[in-house]
């Protein structure tokens, strides 16, 4: 939908696009080697230029195994080789713990994380604790990193967080609207979720001890069926995500409840690397990642969840789209 | 680095991590590992494997032996040990837990479906190869084709039947380690999982499981000896 | 450099890059359990190129691995008969350790990647082969043997000359169930990195996309039967005299 504002703000960053490029064909014709734009973080409008200089480096971006994180790490991946760099991509890492020695040991150079994760897998958080602000969790997710030889650039503008969801008819059942609607109720009902949530303090862990809740059952299932045994009839309650495309697009059969204790943190995503990578890699690295990353809001990260996951893209054709889309890579 | 001294320290962790329990690599909740875990995955192995076994033994036995006493359906027979032998058992668990459902009924359902190829054909081939006129002098004494069955063809063809057991059995076993994929925990959670029980958890459950089937099998192969009346104890493969 | 080409507002994506999606209206795919989606098998059936390609490069590496180890174990323990019984029990044990925990085992020795794969896949064809041979080794009439001492073969002419080619029905029999229960097997190299067939049923959501797991699975079957196919036509061309056995 094209309202008025849109169009100014589409006609103010196309005439900034054109004074950008009237401004780089101006300086550099022949081969002027050094890095053309600012050298500040900070996204800037207009496509990803290719630096020749990025070439010598090597990257290798991972990611964890969830199609989420997937389509970050293809959107990084596919931005840094247009930038120029020489990228590798390593999607599936597994867990936040496995991604973080990968990151250590150089095995990658760097992967997207959750800012609440780094906070209360890595640094022992509470959940209570993790700052509501994006910038401010950055900050303090930042500090602990610099402490490890690791540094995290800043957040997206998108956040995701885990729920407990169910059925809009076990809903209905029982009248839940939030977590803590739960309580009594709970015993009666049976919860799916990933392997590790028994584990996590954003997860089982959490419920049953900031919420107090005790469950009829738990069974571990593969990420992938936690709105498949909803359906089913086998779970009473599951552990989905907040940026579930099925959220809105099956608004109808599923329902999150509400999060009333905030035990379960939303998140923005970081990028994680090593201080040693990203000087290697020259300024060109952080500012591609910030500048593609820009246009990561919630309802974007939807609709490219929607396509991984309800269409069965791939994470690559999906980061593809989204990079032309939004003209960070021109076709 | 000598590269001979890191798988040994490799198999330290691991063996600590089957014996002790350890913090899970994803933190805040309970402890992993430990003997107490790692018995109760073994059980669940077990008992899925017994589940399945015993369905596919159940099925495809009698069908196996009557059609190599009648010496029917050999071709279809021969097509399905080797389509048994082609099934990706990973491709099975997942369609089972997509399109059927999760937990240990269908779980058991495609385990067993691994395990009939195998045991259906050997019990065909075993009967087929028991010798014809002793068969006959049998029906000549008077025994219904059902005796025939039971008191000669199979005690003459037990060690190949069990061969087909045994095959059967290594499928399921296989099988079973993966089956945490739909829903069931055995051993293979230590593997699949290994981001919750770290690389010690993952190597302790690859031991384990290794050490699981090889003890079931030797279990079935002494079965197999005892099974054989001596006179038909040849060198067996 | 690259140029640089105009487009709408960098960091916006454009007003179509959303869909309208609502319960009734999501595709074949996005419905959980639909055993199979026409459209999205036909427009994406390329993405199984790649992971084909790989996996019959493991199968074919392993297998060639396999038979080449295989026979000279068999050569080796046919003269030695005390290496019988180790090289059967070696064999035996390996072939009953599952795969997935046999990559996992050999991981700190080499690593993840196709390495191990092709390790562990080599060494369950091995068990197979080695063991027809011997079979088909053993299976040689002693009259026949006699005979061509009679006729002053030495031990070696006669291992070449008269009985490998009279044990090839059981050696290629042992090849046709080997290569077939490899590219079952390779489904699993997923699980160690080693990419083939199996990432369409296990990674990145496939577990729970029936639609690509028939897929996967059909090649798989196609190529096993391809193989069997062609092993027994080889079988049938190599021994004329013989009746081919199939089971």
């Amino acid at each position: 939908m094209r309202t008025d504002k849109t169009r100014v703000r589409v006609l103010l960053a196309a005439l900034a696009a054109l004074a950008l490029t009237l401004g780089v064909a101006a300086c550099g014709s022949s081969d002027d080697s050094t890095t053309s734009g600012s050298t500040e973080s900070g996204g800037e409008a207009g496509a990803i230029q290719s630096n020749p200089d990025n070439g010598k480096v090597s990257l290798t971006i991972g990611s964890k195994n969830f199609p989420e994180q997937e389509i970050l790490g293809e959107i990084y991946a596919q931005a840094l080789t247009a930038a120029g760099y020489k990228v590798k991509s390593a999607l599936n890492l597994g867990s936040e713990t496995v991604a973080q020695k990968a990151v250590k040991s150089g095995q990658i150079s760097g992967y997207p994380e959750y800012a609440s994760t780094a906070l209360t897998s890595f640094f022992g958080l509470e959940p209570e604790e993790v700052p509501a602000d994006a910038t401010e969790a950055w900050e303090k997710a930042n500090e602990e990193f610099e402490k490890e030889g690791l540094q995290a650039f800043e957040p997206t503008p998108f956040a995701s967080a885990n729920a407990v969801g169910t059925t809009t008819e076990t809903a209905e059942k029982y009248d839940l609207k939030t977590v803590s609607d739960l309580e009594g109720v709970s015993e009666k009902l049976s919860l799916y979720g990933s392997p590790e949530c028994r584990q996590r303090i954003d997860c089982l862990a959490g419920l049953e001890k900031l919420y107090g809740l005790k469950f009829k059952s738990f069974t571990p299932v593969d990420i992938g069926l936690r709105y498949t045994v909803l359906e089913k009839g086998q779970a009473d309650l599951s552990i989905l995500f907040t940026t579930d495309p099925q959220l809105s697009a099956e608004s109808d059969k599923f329902v999150i409840l509400e999060d009333d204790k905030k035990v379960f943190p939303a998140g923005n995503v970081i990028f994680v690397t090593t201080q040693k990578v990203a000087e290697e890699a020259g300024p060109d690295y952080e500012k591609t990642i910030l500048q593609v990353q820009e246009g990561l809001d919630l309802k974007v990260v939807q609709e490219l969840d929607a396509r991984v996951e309800l269409e069965k893209e791939t994470p690559k054709q999906a980061a593809a789209a989204y990079l032309e889309s939004a003209g960070y890579i021109g076709s | 680095m000598s590269a001979t001294l890191i798988p040994f320290a490799s198999f330290g962790g691991a063996i600590e991590f089957i014996f002790s329990e350890q913090t899970s690599n994803v933190t805040g909740g309970q402890k992993v590992g430990g003997l107490e875990q790692a018995i109760e995955l073994t059980l669940k192995q077990l008992e899925v494997t017994a589940l399945a076994l015993a369905l596919a033994l159940i099925v495809a036995l009698p069908i196996g032996l009557y059609l190599g006493h009648k010496g029917r359906g050999e071709v279809v027979l021969v097509g399905l040990a080797n389509a048994g032998r082609a099934l990706p058992e990973l491709a099975m668990i997942a369609l089972v837990a997509a399109l059927i459902g999760i937990g240990l009924l269908p779980v058991t359902l495609a385990l067993a479906v691994l395990g009939i190829p195998p045991i259906i054909s050997n019990a065909y081939v075993g009967v087929r190869q028991v010798d014809r006129a002793t068969v006959d002098a049998a029906r000549g004494m008077g025994m219904s084709e059902l005796e025939i069955i039971r008191k000669v063809e199979l005690p003459l063809s037990i060690s190949t039947v069990m061969g087909g057991i045994r095959s059967a059995t290594i499928a399921i076993v296989a099988t079973a380690t993966i089956a945490p994929l739909a829903g069931v925990e055995t051993l293979g959670d230590f593997i699949i999982n290994a981001s919750i029980y770290g690389d010690d958890g993952r190597l302790a459950g690859a031991i384990l499981v290794a050490l699981l089937a090889l003890a079931i099998e030797g279990l079935l192969a002494l079965l197999q000896r005892r099974l054989t009346s001596d006179g038909l104890k040849v060198k067996t493969a | 450099m690259s140029s640089v080409t105009l487009l709408a507002a960098a960091g916006e994506v454009g007003g179509d890059f959303f869909k309208e999606r609502t319960s009734d209206t999501l595709p074949c795919q996005a419905q959980t359990g639909h055993p199979f989606c026409w459209d999205w098998a036909t427009e994406n059936i390329d993405r199984f190129r790649s992971p084909t390609v790989e996996h019959l490069e493991l199968v074919v590496i392993s297998v060639v691995i396999g038979f080449a180890v295989a026979f000279a174990l068999a050569v080796l323990a046919h003269r030695r008969n005390w290496l019988r019984t180790p090289l059967l029990a070696a064999t035996g044990i390996l072939y009953t350790i599952p795969s997935i925990a046999f990559f996992f085992l050999l991981l700190p020795v080499t690593g993840i990647g196709k390495d191990t794969a092709i390790v562990a896949l080599a060494v369950y064809t091995l068990q197979i082969i080695y063991r027809n041979m011997m079979l088909g080794l053993d299976n040689v009439p002693s009259s026949t043997k006699e005979a061509a001492r009679g006729m002053g073969y030495t031990d070696r002419q006669i291992l070449w000359k008269v009985e490998l080619p009279l044990a090839v029905p059981e050696i290629v029999a042992g090849l046709r169930v080997a290569i077939v229960s490899t590219i079952a097997i390779a489904t699993l190299a997923v699980f160690i990195g080693g990419g083939g067939l199996g990432t369409q049923i296990y990674g990145g959501g496939n577990l729970t996309f029936p639609t690509s797991v028939f897929i996967a699975l059909a090649i798989v079957l196609l190529m096993a039967m391809v193989f069997h196919v062609g092993l027994l036509l080889a079988q049938r061309f190599l021994t004329p005299w013989q009746k081919a056995r199939s089971i």
